[in-house]
């Protein structure tokens, strides 16, 4: 079967379609721009088989159908290497896509292809990881450093009512995100509605579910008040959650933090969890694409201006070309079962 | 003469004895029955995985491939278990065993046929098997929540409050002790280990011995792949990540050789608690996760230099204690 002339034929079919219809061509909703002829945006991720960025794709879809003249092409290399991602990106600019959303498999590396891709008039923007400055217009991150860290603050405060002692279970002690992050929870702690949860400790299970695990069992040994912990990191909770389940702990001590729906189902359902987040990744691909959309309408997405994500809203590029797409959307027992089936 | 290995196991298992004392001291929160229950199964894995690993160094050999071997032993039950959710648990045990056993084949194999260093091969096959993750895997984790309620009962199974995955230590145990002491191939690991050029003028076959080694060695990993994933509730690239250097960690605390030829099971065992006291009482004692890699570190390398001290004494024997005693009596 060759794809590839269906695809060209379909597109330039569509394209006298559109050209007819251009006149005709409704607003859509949200402001976005629509579009008289069919643009092609490649999202291109760190590799495939990778549910998360399915559930981008998903989202980048949503964006694609809800905007009209736009097809998604979906595509990454097999192995998450920058050299295959190379490989990939530089037969997409030969297929001349209209626009390339990239999550890097290294943001240097990557900074020639990007520029290439823009010499050529097609645009580039980088989620997920970051493309440096200089091979992409801009980068969407899911969310800021200080919304994680006090959006997970807020959360354990939501459960534990404000009061008990609570522990951090950080994966590794050198990892510069979950340092930040926790950084960003006991500048959150600072405020007086905290008074009552005091933090009692940090400990770093090295994102080894057994090490986790075993340090989570600890963390409840050692202080026996303990009544709320917040895991930064998708493998420590589902540890940490794992270890409440097994040793009967389920209402005495409660974990939150930043975890996945179909790892963190279980917990949510016993009980062991009440809240968890993590950047919406459909929402995440959603967003990219609408900004995408905005920039080949003519947005200049130049640091200082807004770019819109569509029923997201808007949001601000900073000075470093880098824009956040909101806080971590937070799942519970109302929405964790939906969730679970898309990542 | 006194038997020096008995004479190190015991004052291991006295500091153990005094570590457990100690520690509930300064934490009261450890001295409960709960912990050493937690302890004991937290510590299941290493007291399989070290007495299989105690096998290879009984031979000058080394698999550094075991929790590799492991971790892709676990991913393909997981993926078996989430294609057929019913099937009944000895069919997991069976086949995780069959797949390490395979691959612990590899190892002996390439070890025994070609004379390749051991440590060369495993550090080898060590990347394979983590790879071999991704091939089949894509990269993607196969979730507690797809492997069906069965696949992950056999952990949370107990008697008298000891998890299941505790009792196969067990059995496993025993039967390396009857293997080791009773058994001709169990006695030739110490032959080709002590001396290999003598062992081979009494007719023990150093590569069959060696292909034993490894082939045990792999089973084990094999099902320990399983227990694990069961117990945590999911497979996916990275699990047990190092964890081969805790378990030759045991085996040097507990006395095994690394220049072959020497370790016993209780020895092993010890080993292996001992490490399993450390990773878990370090953390209730709040010690700073900062200073606990390098207290497990100063212990290891004093448990070497003790080692070392002993291996000055010629102290190797193949003859069980039995038959050289009733050898001794008769001269």
């Amino acid at each position: 079967m060759n794809d590839n002339s269906y695809t060209a034929d379909r597109r330039r079919l569509l394209k006298v379609l559109a050209a007819g219809s251009a006149a005709a061509a409704l607003p859509l909703g949200f402001g976005t721009p629509a579009f008289a002829a069919n643009k092609r945006i490649a999202l291109v991720v760190k590799n495939l088989g990778n549910t998360y960025f399915d559930a981008c794709r998903d989202g980048a879809n949503e964006a694609a159908k809800q905007l009209g003249g736009m097809e998604i092409i979906y595509t990454a290399p097999t192995k998450p290497t920058a050299e295959d991602q190379i490989a990939v990106l530089d037969s997409l600019i030969a297929q001349k896509v209209d626009g390339l959303i990239i999550a890097a498999d290294d943001a240097n590396a990557l900074v020639p292809v990007g520029k290439k891709a823009m010499q050529r008039g097609i645009k580039v923007i980088s989620f997920d990881s970051a493309v440096a400055t200089g091979g992409r217009l801009m980068h969407l991150s899911a969310s800021s450093t200080p919304m994680i860290g006090a959006k997970q603050v807020q959360m354990i405060a939501k459960t534990l009512k404000g009061e008990g002692e609570v522990a951090i279970l950080s994966a590794a002690s050198t990892m510069t995100n979950q340092n930040s992050w926790i950084a960003a929870m006991k500048e959150e702690w600072k405020k007086p509605e905290y008074a009552k949860m005091p933090l009692v400790a940090t400990v770093y299970g090295d994102d080894q579910d057994d090490k986790s695990y075993r340090e989570m069992q600890a963390l409840v040994k050692a202080h026996p008040n303990l009544k709320g912990v917040i895991s930064p990191t998708t493998i420590g909770i589902r540890a940490g959650a794992k270890a409440i389940m097994d040793g009967g702990l389920i209402g005495k001590v409660y974990i939150t933090g930043l975890g996945l729906p179909s790892e963190m189902k279980d917990a949510v359902e016993k009980g062991a969890c009440d809240s968890f987040a993590i950047w919406n990744p459909v929402d995440y691909g959603y967003a990219a694409t609408m900004i995408m959309a905005d920039i080949l309408g003519g947005a200049s997405a130049k640091p200082g201006t807004s770019v819109k994500m569509g029923r997201l809203g808007e949001t601000k590029i900073g000075d470093d070309g880098e824009a956040v797409m909101g806080e971590p959307f937070t799942f519970d027992k109302s929405n964790v079962e939906k969730f679970a089936k898309i990542f | 003469m006194k038997r020096l290995a008995t004479y190190r196991e015991i004052i291991l298992a006295a500091i153990i004895a005094v570590m457990v004392i100690g520690i509930s001291i300064v934490a009261p929160a450890f001295g409960t029955r709960d912990t050493f229950v937690a302890v004991l199964n937290d510590t299941a894995f290493l007291f399989m995985m070290a007495l299989a690993q105690m096998i290879v160094i009984l031979t000058r050999g080394i698999d550094l491939s075991v929790a590799a071997n492991l971790a892709l032993t676990g991913m393909l039950t997981a993926m078996v278990a989430e294609h057929h959710p019913d099937l009944p648990i000895i069919v997991f045990v069976v086949l995780s065993t069959v797949i390490g056993l395979g691959l612990g084949l590899i190892n002996g194999g390439l070890v025994a046929a070609l004379q390749i260093p051991p440590i060369v091969v495993t550090l080898g096959t060590l990347a394979v098997f983590r790879g071999m993750i991704v091939v089949i895997g894509g990269g993607a984790q196969v979730d507690g929540a797809n492997m069906g309620a069965n696949f992950q009962l056999l952990p949370k199974l107990t008697v008298f409050g000891l998890s299941s995955i505790f009792w196969i230590a067990v059995l496993i145990a025993v039967a390396c002790w009857l293997f080791l002491t009773r058994t001709r191939p169990g006695r030739g690991l110490y032959a080709v280990g002590c001396n290999p050029v003598a062992a081979r003028y009494c007719g023990i076959d150093l590569g069959r011995q060696q292909l034993i080694a490894y082939a045990i060695s792999g089973a084990v990993a094999g099902l320990s792949g399983y227990l694990w994933v069961a117990r945590y509730g999911v497979a996916y690239v990275e699990i047990a990540t190092g964890y081969e250097l805790t378990v030759i960690a045991a085996c040097v605390i507990g006395g095994v050789s690394i220049g072959g030829g020497v370790g016993s099971v209780a020895g092993t065992l010890l080993g292996a608690l001992f490490i399993g006291l450390i990773v878990n009482a370090l953390p209730v004692m709040q010690v700073s996760p900062f200073w606990q890699m390098a207290i497990s570190g100063a212990v290891i390398l004093l448990a070497v230099i003790i080692n070392a001290r002993a291996e000055a004494r010629p102290d190797k024997l193949i003859l069980p204690r039995a038959r050289r005693e009733a050898a001794r009596v008769g001269a």
